[in-house]
């Protein structure tokens, strides 16, 4: 049994996404650009229907999508974008230190380009404070980045009071809605988002398509354009189309309009019930961030004094995961999300990430959960710390040495 | 990351893992790394004074596949050797035994210098000048 957990690095394609895609790479070959003959028409057409699909997932108009090739280059283009067009009003940038390095690494190059970054803490929960945020947006602010919700921990930010404060200060909002987008209401013109940006390929869409609402309503935002050529897009993202892609992208959010929120409810039991099964059966299990404002699919745990990588190690045959373990990444640092939370380094190393989807059965969390219990018991027995822990040694005395 | 035949050999079946009473003389224990880093290793040697030789090895690790990979080679190739041997173990040796990527040689080095401390902890137990002292990394 082969049991796929990490549906929040990316989702599986719905066949009938495919199934709507499969005609535009044979019969429907066109570019969406060519004017001129019928092969042009039926792509534009193809494209025009996926945007108003997507349009009406996220009660937009269809004009206030702009294709890219992921919710990486939509972060791009957004921040990027906003500053360029923006920068006569201000240089002021804020987001928050929970955010995926698509932000993060973007707002950081714009340093070099002159302008201010704040970057917000969040608290144990992984929440922002509201106030704070408040408090650092000043008359140079142009840009307030935050995302729906988080890739690590779901945890979901108090959008619309974001929203609100945004409004009141007169600073546009942008968020990276990449985790929410399909999964959970994200009406952009409710909250007050005047900037979202996602991607196709954690909806039951096709990889190598994604999209960025920017609003062309109080207020019009305009952004400057990253990518120069044949001005496609509105101008604002130059470049052929992928038509089969968005055909798919647009197929996925129909099928997210009409069913997410029977899949939020069937996930979140799921969750639950895959939560409560590992948390009773095993000692020191701890749930990282806010349980009540988070995503209905996703759970992040530390298992106590038991390594993340190792851990995966003895089931990474038949369950795919993902962790904030240090050996996970080649950088050898635990999840930076976690440790922005306010876990010790040691819990940060010790968790493991389980995004369940759309195709998760229950047979398969009670098979992961199995696997689970086995494999954490089994590492434990291996581990020198928890004999240490077990023996009723403080673990916070011990003289360790640093490597 | 693929992992090697080896680490994976090690990983599943792991050799020497337990704990030997600390409290003996006989008995030498090196404890490196530390849970913030996301590595622990206590590895433990048993020593016939009379031979100066290891004749009993034990090994617990908190850490990756590699770690523990690691851990479980050193008890194995500790078993048998006399002191003096034993602190000729290179953490190179165990990167090549096991092919460990260059991401991963820190792993070996902490086998290194668990082996050295639980020489040293030996050692000092019984008033012998220590020859080596686990490395600072």
């Amino acid at each position: 049994m082969r049991v796929y957990l990490d549906n929040n690095s990316t989702t599986p394609c719905d066949p009938r996404v495919v199934d709507t895609m499969v005609p535009y790479f044979y019969q429907k070959p066109g570019n969406s650009a060519s004017r001129n003959h019928p092969f042009g028409w039926e792509a534009e057409e193809g494209v025009d229907y996926a945007r108003e699909q997507i349009a009406a997932l996220l009660k937009v108009d269809p004009k206030e999508i702009i294709f890219t090739s992921g919710a990486t280059e939509s972060d791009n283009l957004a921040i990027k974008g906003v500053f360029e067009m923006y920068r006569s009003k201000g240089n002021h940038i804020i987001t928050v230190t929970t955010e995926h390095k698509a932000v993060l690494d973007t707002c950081d190059k714009l340093t070099e380009a002159g302008a201010e970054i704040t970057y917000l803490k969040v608290a144990e929960d992984g929440l922002i404070d509201l106030a704070e945020l408040e408090a650092a947006i000043k008359s140079t602010t142009i840009l307030v980045s935050v995302m729906w919700a988080n890739n690590e921990t779901g945890v979901i930010q108090p959008m619309k009071e974001i929203g609100d404060i945004c409004e009141k200060h007169g600073v546009l909002f942008m968020s990276d809605a990449t985790q929410a987008v399909g999964k959970i209401p994200t009406y952009p013109k409710e909250i007050g988002v005047h900037l979202m940006a996602w991607t196709s390929h954690k909806m039951y869409g096709p990889k190598g398509v994604g999209a960025l609402y920017v609003s062309r309503k109080s207020p019009r935002v305009k952004v400057t354009a990253q990518m120069d050529g044949g001005g496609h897009e509105r101008g604002m993202r130059s470049g052929t189309l992928n038509v089969p892609g968005i055909v798919g992208f647009g197929k996925a959010a129909e099928i997210a309009r009409l069913e997410m929120h029977a899949d939020a409810e069937r996930l979140k039991k799921l969750r639950d019930r895959l939560e409560r099964e590992l948390t009773s059966r095993l000692e020191e299990c701890y749930i990282n961030g806010n349980v009540d404002h988070r995503m209905p699919h996703v759970t992040n745990i530390s298992f106590k004094h038991v390594e993340g990588e190792g851990l995966m190690m003895t089931f990474n045959q038949n369950i795919a995961v993902s962790s904030g373990s240090a050996c996970t990444s080649a950088s050898l640092e635990p999840s930076y999300v976690l440790v922005a939370l306010g876990l010790g380094d040691d819990l940060a190393h010790s968790s493991i990430r389980f995004s369940l989807g759309r195709f998760t059965t229950d047979e398969e969390v009670d098979f992961a959960v199995e696997k689970l219990v086995a494999g954490v018991n089994h590492m434990r027995d291996l581990s020198p710390i928890w004999e240490m822990y077990k023996e009723g040694v403080d673990l916070s005395n011990v003289q360790w040495s640093e490597h | 990351m693929a992992y090697s035949e080896k680490v994976l050999e090690h990983f599943q079946h792991p050799k020497n893992v337990g704990t030997l009473d600390k409290s003996k003389s006989t008995v030498g224990t090196g404890l490196v790394g530390a849970p913030e880093c996301g590595d622990v290793m206590r590895l433990q040697i048993e020593v016939d004074p009379s031979t100066q030789t290891i004749i009993d090895a034990k090994f617990k690790t908190f850490g990756c596949g590699s770690a523990i990979a690691s851990s479980s080679l050193a008890t194995e190739w500790l078993k048998g050797k006399t002191i003096e041997q034993a602190l000729t173990i290179d953490n190179m040796d165990i990167v090549e035994e096991l092919a460990l990527p260059p991401v991963k040689i820190h792993c070996s080095v902490l086998a290194e210098d668990a082996i050295k401390g639980a020489i040293a902890d030996y050692q000092s137990k019984n008033g012998i000048a220590v020859t080596a002292m686990a490395s600072s990394h």
